[in-house]
């Protein structure tokens, strides 16, 4: 982020609290910087404030000026007098101003904000026990801190449909919706899709999809996560895990080198629900709906978790032994992936090189991006292999030069990483013509042909880092422990370099990442539990500037040949 | 039909005079358009002047100062200007508007296009509300009568001047009054008021253009300024409170409907008894409610003392109050929309608070959180005493919610739903808790043994 100029910025007060903040802020942010919360619901800092919901309603003055000369009016200690407005401001639609002044605090601005609970929950059903939102919701958290804390609410309660199907991945509780307008607003300015709606009026005023449309586009579990209650809830999460048991682990998403950071909910071994980290740089607070079901891979019915060794189901111990004995072959060649984190890339770059391989290569996958949060590159580290030196150059669609390589007879022996080949371009005959030692999670029909295959870890079960699109280094943890008997990729790696003389263990994180410090300019000083949790932008070599990579115009990112907007 | 002698009638001069039609030949053989053909000659900035010397006040509600709205609007932007007139007129109690427009439609195009004129307008639209099919036909066939004769479209009167005017029916919701809940609706939205600021319509008004937005009365009322130049207007009525302002008349008179006076020229108790010829026989007056149904309701046997905006110390029975817009606010109401309603000593106070609060729950729009669940809240709080099981505590929790509803919304929709209510029950408290011991009384003998086994 670009430093901000000085005259930029405005200085306020917020409860007697002096606080600085760029041009153009909203008091709620401002007074976020004092650790002062403003309670709000419509108000979402990635979308328009439409300042319905009345819950940040504070007290505001300016300092007052004389009407005719412009002259400032001075009280008796040669202060600015300040006038304080009769009525009530909404926080999130009032811009910081110079000298304003700002109460949170004050007994009108808890009457409000006790008034406005009051409104909301008189029609909100009390059905908390059964509602997945408990937990993580706005309306208990601030019913419990701004509230009364009891109801003067004798009449019956409004009555609307409990289960509305809004599209194939969301479900809409009409009782529990307090009418923020997020998620319209969301498909209207984010997903570009607008669909959702109200209809009908006042305290009756239903959420609805426009008739014969459903809210099915990729980003529509988003509506979910900034419902600020339980209105809207994901047909995949809904009514299978309260949200208190969940630890939440740092991830990053693997579909496509923009590298969505998100958050892992899993409990006890279990991952039930994958939801967008914010990062302003890279996925501001949202992410695909097709990336929230990447989790299912860890239970996935294909799951690689049996060793083999000479085409036989073998130990760990067996199929290691073959896999180092391939190793020791001429006539060699490498092929990784995109999926690979950091760390893998450059042990498996190190590995080749010690095996003498005839040659590297990637699998490219390069499908349309949507132009939002899913980029052309559907892999996550392309970058990552081009720093580790895996690869010199970025991946050819099909792996038409391999496959001449073995058919010329240059070729006999393959190590293969996470990949399908067969799905790149080579035909089953060149495959039957080499020994493969395949490593990976999940079988294909490149597993399938294998001699000897090392079954490994899941984004979700390692530490590793990836490095995006924006060459942004960023690290993601283990949610759930692997399979029984699965190792760690880096465990897996640091075996098979151990089969040559004189190798150190690298089997752990630390250390790799003190290897790549040595060797590679770019992670010299940088370690593992030193990247910060909004990632780490690395300095781009030389060489790699102007690479034709695939990816176009995404949020937070222009392709070098697109200018990038200024500031 | 006859005029009666206290009033005086601009707008509705020729309104349901014998002979008197609504087609342009009727309108131009009394002079119409001639203020027009002048009008276009004149310099646009003068004639905002001229508006601005007349005082003129808004009619639709609120009485905002004509000339400051247009001297407000952008046009450093150089975006497109427009005017729109607000004919939805849906405050219960009103009902002027619609008799402009069924009645003397070209005397409203004239106001409009002499309008337009001086803010220079590149278009301008009538709104009118979806309960006036009626109405839009009427208008509609007028703008191309006018059109044939060159008053509205391309080259208006020869000049190089040139202004559409489309008339645009709403959907039937109270709330597309709100100037800028129109603006959304005329856009094709739903009618949810914009926030202010920043999207005043001056600067950010339709399609985020300025605009001005007018009431039809006050439109009609610039053609008559133009006529007889802003200073002599401004000698109509009383200084701030000039011109002449229509009332409609309901309720519990013997002669309800439509009245044109000089501003303050007369007092509540004037209008009731000498123009409309009183309450009916052997009732008395219990209490009025001078603005449309949102303005605060005064009670009869009250005495209304305070001073006026000039400083003026006052002391008025409710019958003394002059009608004009600094006095009304001065007794703790407002002259609004003009729509008189008048309660005799038959009304039953409960409910007539239940009628308005079931009209506001089901006009509210729905945005803001205290207006959209308060409006809800009161009338069912007014529905349960009247069907019979009114609280103790109900006055004091209706005041209450009304209390967090008022200043805390978006658009003045939050006052005019809580208005009625704290007004209501400040002035007729007794009737509420009288409402409720009745209850108590005829419910208690069923009730008494309970409690008694209980203990």
């Amino acid at each position: 982020m670009s430093e901000t100029k000085k005259d930029d910025l405005v200085t306020l007060l917020i409860d007697d609290q002096e606080i600085s903040v760029p041009k153009g802020t909203n008091v709620i942010e401002a007074a976020a910087q004092l650790n002062i919360e403003i309670p709000h619901y419509c108000y979402h800092p990635k979308l328009s404030a439409p300042g319905n919901c009345r819950m940040c309603l504070v007290e505001m003055g300016m300092p007052m000026r004389d009407r005719g000369t412009g002259e400032p009016i001075m009280d008796d200690d040669g202060k600015q007098k300040i006038g304080w407005m009769p009525r009530p401001a909404i926080a999130c639609n009032t811009a910081a101003a110079p000298g304003m002044q700002i109460k949170t605090q004050s007994p009108m601005v808890k009457e409000c904000q006790e008034g406005v609970m009051e409104f909301l929950l008189i029609n909100h059903p009390l059905d908390c026990p059964i509602c997945d939102q408990a937990g993580e919701c706005r309306l208990q958290e601030f019913a419990t801190d701004y509230g009364r804390g009891y109801s003067r609410f004798v009449e019956n309660k409004n009555v609307k449909p409990k289960r509305t199907r809004l599209g194939p991945r969301v479900t809409l509780d009409d009782e529990r919706c307090i009418l923020c307008s997020r998620c319209i607003r969301f498909c209207q300015e984010i997903a570009d899709d607008d669909v959702l709606g109200f209809v009908d009026r006042g305290s009756y005023s239903t959420l609805t999809c426009y008739p014969g449309k459903e809210l099915a586009n990729n980003y529509s579990l988003n509506t979910v996560d900034i419902c600020p209650v339980g209105a809207l809830t994901s047909n995949d999460f809904r009514f299978k895990m309260r949200v208190w048991f969940l630890k939440e682990t740092p991830s990053i998403c693997t579909e496509s080198s923009v590298g969505v950071n998100t958050e892992v909910g899993s409990r006890e071994g279990k991952i039930f629900r994958i939801t967008p980290r914010r990062n302003d740089e890279v996925n501001d607070t949202w992410m695909s709906d097709s990336g929230r079901e990447l989790y299912k891979q860890v239970e996935a019915e294909n799951r690689l978790t049996a060793y083999r060794a000479s085409g036989e189901e073998a130990s760990p111990d067996e199929a290691l032994d073959s896999g180092r004995a391939l190793l020791q072959r001429k006539k060699t060649a490498f092929v990784g992936s995109g999926h690979l984190s950091v760390e893998e890339q450059f042990l498996f770059s190190k590995l080749a090189d010690l095996a003498g391989a005839v040659r590297t290569d990637l699998v490219s996958h390069i499908e349309e991006g949507d132009g939002l949060l899913i980029s052309a590159d559907r892999t996550p580290n392309v970058r990552g292999a081009l720093l580790t030196g895996l690869i010199e150059e970025l991946p050819s669609q099909k792996l038409s030069a391999l496959g001449e390589a073995i058919d010329a007879g240059e070729v006999e022996n393959l190590v293969v990483y996470r990949e399908d080949l067969l799905a790149a371009g080579l035909t089953k005959e060149q495959l039957e013509k080499v020994s493969i030692l395949y490593l990976g999670t999940h079988q294909n029909d490149t597993s399938a042909i294998a001699d000897t295959i090392l079954p490994t870890l899941t984004v979700f079960e390692k530490s590793g880092s990836f490095v995006n699109q924006q060459f942004r280094l960023q690290r993601f943890m283990p949610a759930v422990p692997g399979p029984q008997n699965v190792g760690n990729d880096l465990l897996v790696l640091s075996a098979l370099i151990n089969a040559f003389p004189d190798q150190e263990d690298l089997s752990g994180i630390d250390h790799v990442w003190q290897e790549m410090g040595k060797n590679l300019a770019v992670f010299e000083d940088l370690l593992f539990l030193r990247i910060p949790p909004e990632g780490k932008l690395l300095e781009v070599p030389e060489k790699l500037r102007d690479l034709p990579y695939a990816e176009g115009k995404t949020l937070h990112f222009y392709p070098a040949a697109a200018k990038a907007p200024a500031g | 039909m006859a005029t009666t002698p206290q009033e005086k009638r601009i707008i509705l001069k020729n309104i349901d005079q014998d002979g008197y039609t609504r087609d342009i030949d009727c309108y131009l053989a009394n002079g119409g358009y001639e203020v027009l053909k002048q009008t276009v000659t004149k310099d646009p900035a003068d004639l905002c002047k001229e508006i601005e010397t007349s005082g003129l006040r808004g009619r639709g509600g609120a009485g905002f100062p004509c000339g400051m709205k247009w001297k407000f609007l952008d046009r450093k932007s150089g975006k497109p200007i427009y005017l729109v007139c607000n004919a939805d007129e849906s405050e219960p109690g009103t009902f002027k508007d619609r008799q402009i427009i069924h009645k003397d439609p070209h005397q409203l195009i004239e106001g409009m296009m002499c309008s337009a004129f001086a803010i220079q307008a590149a278009c301008a639209y009538i709104y009118i509300r979806g309960e006036f099919p009626e109405g839009a036909k009427i208008l509609e066939e007028a703008i191309e009568e006018a059109r044939k004769k060159n008053f509205v479209g391309k080259n208006i009167c020869g000049t190089k001047y040139s202004c559409e005017i489309y008339v645009h029916r709403g959907a039937g919701a109270y709330i597309c009054g709100e100037e800028t809940g129109l603006i959304e609706s005329l856009e094709g939205k739903r009618a949810y008021p914009r926030i202010k600021p920043p999207f005043f319509p001056a600067v950010l008004g339709l399609y985020q253009c300025p605009t001005a937005v007018n009431n039809v009365e006050t439109l009609c009322n610039v053609k008559h300024v133009f006529d007889m130049g802003g200073e002599e207007y401004a000698k109509i009525g009383k200084p701030g409170n000039t011109g002449t302002r229509i009332l409609c008349v309901s309720g519990h008179v013997k002669k309800p409907g439509y009245y044109e006076f000089e501003v303050g020229s007369l007092t509540l108790g004037q209008l009731i008894y000498d123009v409309c010829g009183g309450l009916p026989e052997g009732r008395t007056l219990k209490a009025v409610i001078p603005g449309g149904s949102s303005a605060k309701v005064l009670r009869a046997d009250e005495r209304y003392t305070g001073k006026t905006k000039s400083g003026e110390e006052f002391d008025w029975s409710l019958e003394d109050i002059p009608l004009d817009f600094d006095s009304l606010m001065a007794a703790g109401s407002m002259a609004g929309s003009g729509g008189v309603i008048v309660m005799d000593d038959t009304t039953d106070m409960v409910e007539a608070l239940g009628n308005i609060n079931a009209f506001y729950a089901h006009e509210s729009c729905g945005q803001c959180t205290p207006c959209r669940e308060g409006s809800l809240w009161m009338k069912k709080i007014t529905t349960r005493m009247l069907e019979g099981q009114p609280r103790l505590e109900d006055v004091d929790l209706l005041k209450s919610v009304a209390d967090q509803i008022a200043g805390r919304t978006i658009c003045a929709f939050g006052e005019a739903c809580a208005w009625p209510t704290q007004s209501f029950v400040l002035k007729f408290r007794d009737e509420f808790i009288a409402k409720a011991e009745k209850q108590i009384k005829e419910s208690s003998p069923s009730r008494e043994p309970a409690l008694a086994e209980t203990e």
